[in-house]
């Protein structure tokens, strides 16, 4: 009986006591922070999209290298002599035109691996984080700065002095040859 | 109420249908702000912010609701008895429906004046049962069976404890009409009957805390009648899917959500017709005050519903406040301590009562 009573009691107590939280966090501030118009600050050492600064670019193919996934894609001519490339911020000088630098951000597996071998610093983490695409193909991010005529321009201007190269130094041995016979 | 209309238009369909309309809009109206602020208050509740999308302040979201729940496709089971699967949700509806005809709004908004009120409002809500039932049952699911069967015996059982305690007041005040019950609790919330009734003396000041009781008593079991959480094990969604109307879709299951909403509305104007004055004001009129005869009706009707939401506010929050009670302790909770209390607090009003 006396057992009956409790029960009675602590069903009544409890629920009070239940409301009495509930009637506190309704007054409350809501926690929520509503995603597209507030963003949190990420951390300081994120690791998201990256970006490459191709004014700084030498094209040594390191970053390429040290994927682990093979996610970039470097191609690279040659300078002719002539050419002047500039030097990048640190003040290595450029001698390769970068024709191709794609990065495809479906491979990407956000490691970092890739930052920390360039010898300029041009490829780094971003805080972007929101690029999502209906097409995968649009994940695969173009960095070359190059157009395509002027890289094919490169190509061609690239073979014609290799070619004249050759030429001249067949001409040359072919010269060596000349002046060698006579004198054996 | 019908006579007043039918002296201002003289024509008998006219009137039928003003006074038929009224309470209608009330419960579209409870169900569109009901949903709305179930979910707000949830959201407080749980440190969130709720519907904030759709118009200011998410006040749309209940309409945006509705207006996609009319586009939706009547999709039904081949197996189901589709005479009862379409009838269920109309008598569901009919069932909470009706019990607004003897509820009175306020001294001139009344569908019926009938002297057995409460009685009447008892026996019709019973039509529920039936509806859910039917619901549970042409719906060839086990979880709705399930579910139907969980809410018979729910609501058959709180039915008693709710009995008791309207006994109970009936004794105290004599009468069985809604109108004449609130009537007596005029004037000020000192002569409301959770207060001991209006007469003032030794056996009002007795009464109180047996009033008391009762009015936890009436307020549990009314709860549960509406299958509202913690009493909401026919539609426990962890277990059962949604229970009795798991088989439903588009309007047919806002049919059962509209009278889920109506029955809330309903129960609470029980209750504070019962114990809180129903439509009179705690604190005297303006319209009395300042000579406005007209003015005291449209008070009341204020009053009416302010007390009516705020015990819809009090069931919102024990809804997120409490867990779900299970089969065996919903049952104990009803025959073990519940009617026992009704029983022995209905002997002791009466006994007060006849001092």
């Amino acid at each position: 009986m006396n057992q009956y009573f409790k029960n009675t009691w602590l069903g009544i107590y409890t629920v009070l006591v239940g409301m009495k939280i509930t009637f506190k966090h309704l007054f409350t501030p809501a926690v929520t922070i509503q995603y597209p118009e507030v963003k949190l600050k990420l951390p300081e050492r994120e690791r998201n999209r990256l970006y490459v600064n191709m004014d700084d670019c030498i094209g040594c193919d390191q970053c390429s290298r040290a994927c682990p996934v093979n996610c970039i894609e470097i191609e690279t001519v040659k300078s002719i002599t002539g050419e002047d490339l500039g030097t990048t911020s640190n003040g290595k000088k450029k001698a390769l035109w970068v024709t191709k630098f794609n990065i495809d951000f479906a491979k990407c597996c956000y490691c970092q691996l890739c930052v920390f071998p360039c010898p300029t610093d041009c490829i780094y983490m971003t805080d972007v984080f929101e690029f999502s695409e209906y097409d995968r193909n649009n994940l695969v991010y173009k960095f070359a700065t190059l157009t395509e005529e002027e890289a094919s321009e490169k190509k061609l201007n690239f073979e014609k002095f290799t070619a004249e190269k050759e030429a001249q130094k067949a001409e040359a041995a072919a010269k060596q040859k000349d002046e060698q016979k006579p004198a054996s | 109420m019908y006579q007043y209309f039918y002296d201002l238009t003289g024509n008998t369909i006219i009137a039928t249908l003003i006074v038929a309309v009224f309470p209608l809009v009330n419960v579209l109206l409870v169900a569109l702000i009901g949903v709305y602020l179930e979910r707000k208050v949830s959201a407080w509740i749980q440190d969130r912010i709720g519907p904030n999308r759709t118009g200011p302040l998410g006040l749309f979201q209940t309409v945006a609701d509705f207006l996609k729940m009319l586009q939706k496709e009547d999709a039904t089971s081949t197996e189901i008895d589709s005479k009862l699967y379409n009838i269920a949700p109309v008598l569901v509806f009919t069932g909470s429906f009706a019990a607004y005809a003897a509820i009175p709004f306020s001294s001139k908004l009344i569908g019926s004046e009938a002297d057995v009120g409460i009685f009447y409002v008892l026996a019709i809500s019973s039509l529920v049962v039936g509806g859910i039932l039917m619901a549970g049952w042409a719906s060839n699911n086990k979880y709705s069976m399930l579910g139907a069967m969980r809410s018979a015996a729910q609501i058959i059982s709180y039915e008693i404890p709710t009995a008791i305690i309207v006994l109970s007041i009936v004794m105290f005040t004599g009468t069985l009409s809604l109108d004449k019950i609130s009537d007596m609790q005029t004037a000020s919330f000192w002569n409301w009957n959770i207060f001991g009734g209006a007469e003032l003396g030794l056996t009002k000041f007795l009464m109180i805390p047996f009033m008391f009781i009762g009015f936890l008593i009436i307020f549990i079991s009314t709860l549960a009648e509406v299958n509202r959480t913690p009493f909401d094990i026919p539609e426990a969604e962890s277990e059962l899917v949604a229970g009795y109307f798991t088989e439903y879709c588009g309007m047919k299951w806002a049919m059962f959500m509209l009278s889920e909403y109506g029955n809330m509305f309903a129960v609470s104007a029980i209750v504070s017709i019962l114990f809180f004055g129903g439509y009179h004001s705690p604190i005297g009129y303006l319209g009395n005050s300042i000579g406005v005869e007209w003015l005291i009706p449209f008070e009341q009707a204020f009053w009416f519903l302010a007390k009516g939401w705020f015990f819809i506010l009090v069931q919102m929050w024990l809804r997120w406040t409490l867990p779900r009670l299970r089969v065996d302790q919903l049952m104990s909770l009803c025959w073990k301590y519940l009617i026992p209390y009704a029983f022995v607090n209905l002997i002791i009003i009466g006994i007060i009562s006849l001092l």
